[in-house]
């Protein structure tokens, strides 16, 4: 055990613990979970030399703000994200992509991500949590991996078991772009609705809701009618699943989704989108596009060819 | 037998064995998902079997739909479906602290408290699948003349352990969370424990389950 360790002034809205998730449990009914935005997780443990599957701190809309005590340490944070760094006599302003050291005393204070939704702080070492199901990720539905499956709060002190040795300074220039449509592939249950409604998913555009979270993406705007059913038998969801429950508006599954559900799948969203997709606020504005399996396995390796490019340039 | 096997997005292999929910469709269902489990087939990082479906996720950086779909169509199924599985007594209450919605089943399906516990208790009920919320059993099936739909509105919350039923099943809330099943009683029983990472799960598809009726008293003490 190291020496060092983090005191969390403020929690933030919804701070967690995330890796890559945990798998081979959704029949038992728990999700994956794990980091969101996966990209923006492997680059932030990237940038402090972490193993790329090390915990993170994740948070939404607005961040922790923390003081660090203990031997000199990288931290470097991802996303779009306004943060600070306070030291003894000065603050200054961080900047995303770029590992910053350090030391005994200093304060980062995360105010908010930037007309996205999720941000990731790497701390360079080892955090000293419990792992469920080899997994750190906090899911707070079922109360979950580690901090007792709870959001961080205010008071709290996290240990580090170890901080890293090679403490290079890196970054990297990276932009997180917006994406306008998100690409979808038909569901399973495509043909439950009217020729209508399946135009409006295509055609109209949706405002993503208030009421979105880890577990799922509530959307607004015209309605899709449903001609055949409006309930399914219950069966298996995964992460990107579009549902449309009877009152016609459209409902993703995401990161922490139940893992059956009984609404018809009208599309799900392609791999390749999801780290975008999962990035867009309340109030902003998706629009569906239709594309098929093979566009979405090729667009999904050149994304995943982009990313190693993007952490060997680290 | 597999009537059409699908993708459902780019990650997931949606396997359709019908649109009837009974034990025959959902114990092929089970045969599936443990003989895949079993095999461990490159890729696969999830099976998800409902009453009459089964998921097969994958890692798309390691597989892809085409492969799987091909393993899926080609597998030896392994007839061991029954070797693990158990018969299991749930104690449950229905004391009136507990069963919240008795007086909205008593009406709707217009038979007394008394025989709708007598229709519901000592009878062995088949485990479709669970899911939803970590291990929720969906158990089946009820008693022709004990069908309710959900209800209209569903609550915010409904009570850990709370016993609960909807058309032909009956299910146990192994957490705190939102749902609209009508609530029978409780069980003390911890249906779902997170400490014992191997086996979270006290039922599991294909087992069966005997709900056995305890008083108030013995519920306040069981954990003790």
């Amino acid at each position: 055990m190291s020496n060092s360790y983090i005191d969390i002034i403020r929690s933030g809205i919804n701070t967690t613990f995330q890796d890559k998730g945990r798998d081979h449990l959704y029949h038992i009914g728990i999700p994956f979970s794990g980091a969101m935005d996966n990209r923006n997780f492997l680059i932030a443990n990237k940038l402090v030399n972490n193993s790329l599957n090390s915990a993170v701190i994740e948070f939404a809309y607005q961040g922790p703000h923390i003081r660090y005590s203990g031997e000199k340490i990288n931290f470097a944070i991802t996303g779009d994200v306004i943060f600070s760094i306070k030291k003894k006599d000065t603050e200054i302003e961080g900047k995303c992509y770029e590992s910053y050291q350090i030391e005994n005393g200093d304060e980062i204070n995360i105010i908010s991500t930037n007309k996205s939704v999720y941000g990731y702080m790497a701390l360079g070492g080892e955090l000293d949590i419990k792992f469920q199901w080899n997994s750190c990720s906090i899911n707070t539905k079922a109360n979950i991996g580690s901090n007792n499956g709870k959001k961080l709060e205010e008071g709290q002190r996290i240990n580090l078991k170890k901080i890293n040795l090679n403490k290079d300074i890196k970054k990297i220039s990276y932009i997180n772009t917006k994406i306008e449509n998100i690409r979808v592939m038909r569901g399973t249950n495509y043909d439950y609705f009217s020729e209508q409604g399946k135009q409006i998913f295509y055609e109209k555009e949706f405002i993503v809701s208030k009421l979105s979270d880890r577990m799922g993406m509530r959307l607004e705007g015209p309605k899709i009618e449903n001609i055949f059913n409006t309930n399914i038998k219950s069966e298996g969801l995964i992460k990107g699943v579009i549902q449309v429950p009877a009152d016609g508006n459209p409902i993703i599954m995401l990161s922490d989704h139940g893992t059956v559900g009984g609404y018809p799948k009208i599309g799900v969203v392609a791999s390749v989108d999801y780290d975008r997709l999962v990035q867009m606020s309340p109030g902003s504005k998706i629009k569906f596009k239709e594309i098929n399996l093979s566009d979405a396995e090729t667009l999904f390796k050149l994304y995943e060819m982009e990313t190693q490019n993007l952490l060997s340039q680290i | 037998m597999i009537k059409n096997i699908s993708n459902l997005g780019d990650a997931a292999v949606y396997c359709d064995f019908g649109n009837e929910v009974n034990k025959t469709i959902n114990s092929q269902v089970i045969k599936y998902f443990k003989t895949i489990k079993k095999n461990s087939f490159e890729g696969i990082n999830n099976l998800t079997p409902s009453y009459n479906k089964l998921i097969v996720s994958f890692d798309l950086n390691k597989t892809n739909f085409k492969k799987i779909k091909n393993y899926i169509e080609n597998i030896d199924l392994e007839d061991s479906q029954n070797v693990n599985s158990k018969k299991l007594e749930i104690p449950v209450c229905c004391h009136e602290n507990f069963s919240m919605d008795i007086k909205r089943l008593e009406e709707m399906l217009k038979l007394s408290r008394e025989k709708i516990l007598e229709k519901f208790l000592n009878k062995e009920y088949f485990c479709y699948m669970t899911g939803f919320i970590a291990g929720m059993p969906f158990l089946g099936d009820l008693d022709k003349n004990m069908r309710v739909q959900r209800l209209e509105t569903p609550r915010v919350k409904v009570p850990k352990g709370s016993v609960a039923i909807t058309e032909q099943f009956t299910n146990i809330y192994t957490f705190e969370s939102p749902g609209g099943w009508n609530i029978l009683g409780n069980t003390p029983l911890d249906v779902f424990d997170s400490s014992k990472e191997d086996k979270p799960n006290l039922i599991n598809p294909g087992d069966t389950v005997i709900f056995k009726e305890i008083s108030i008293e013995q519920y306040k003490n069981f954990n003790e």
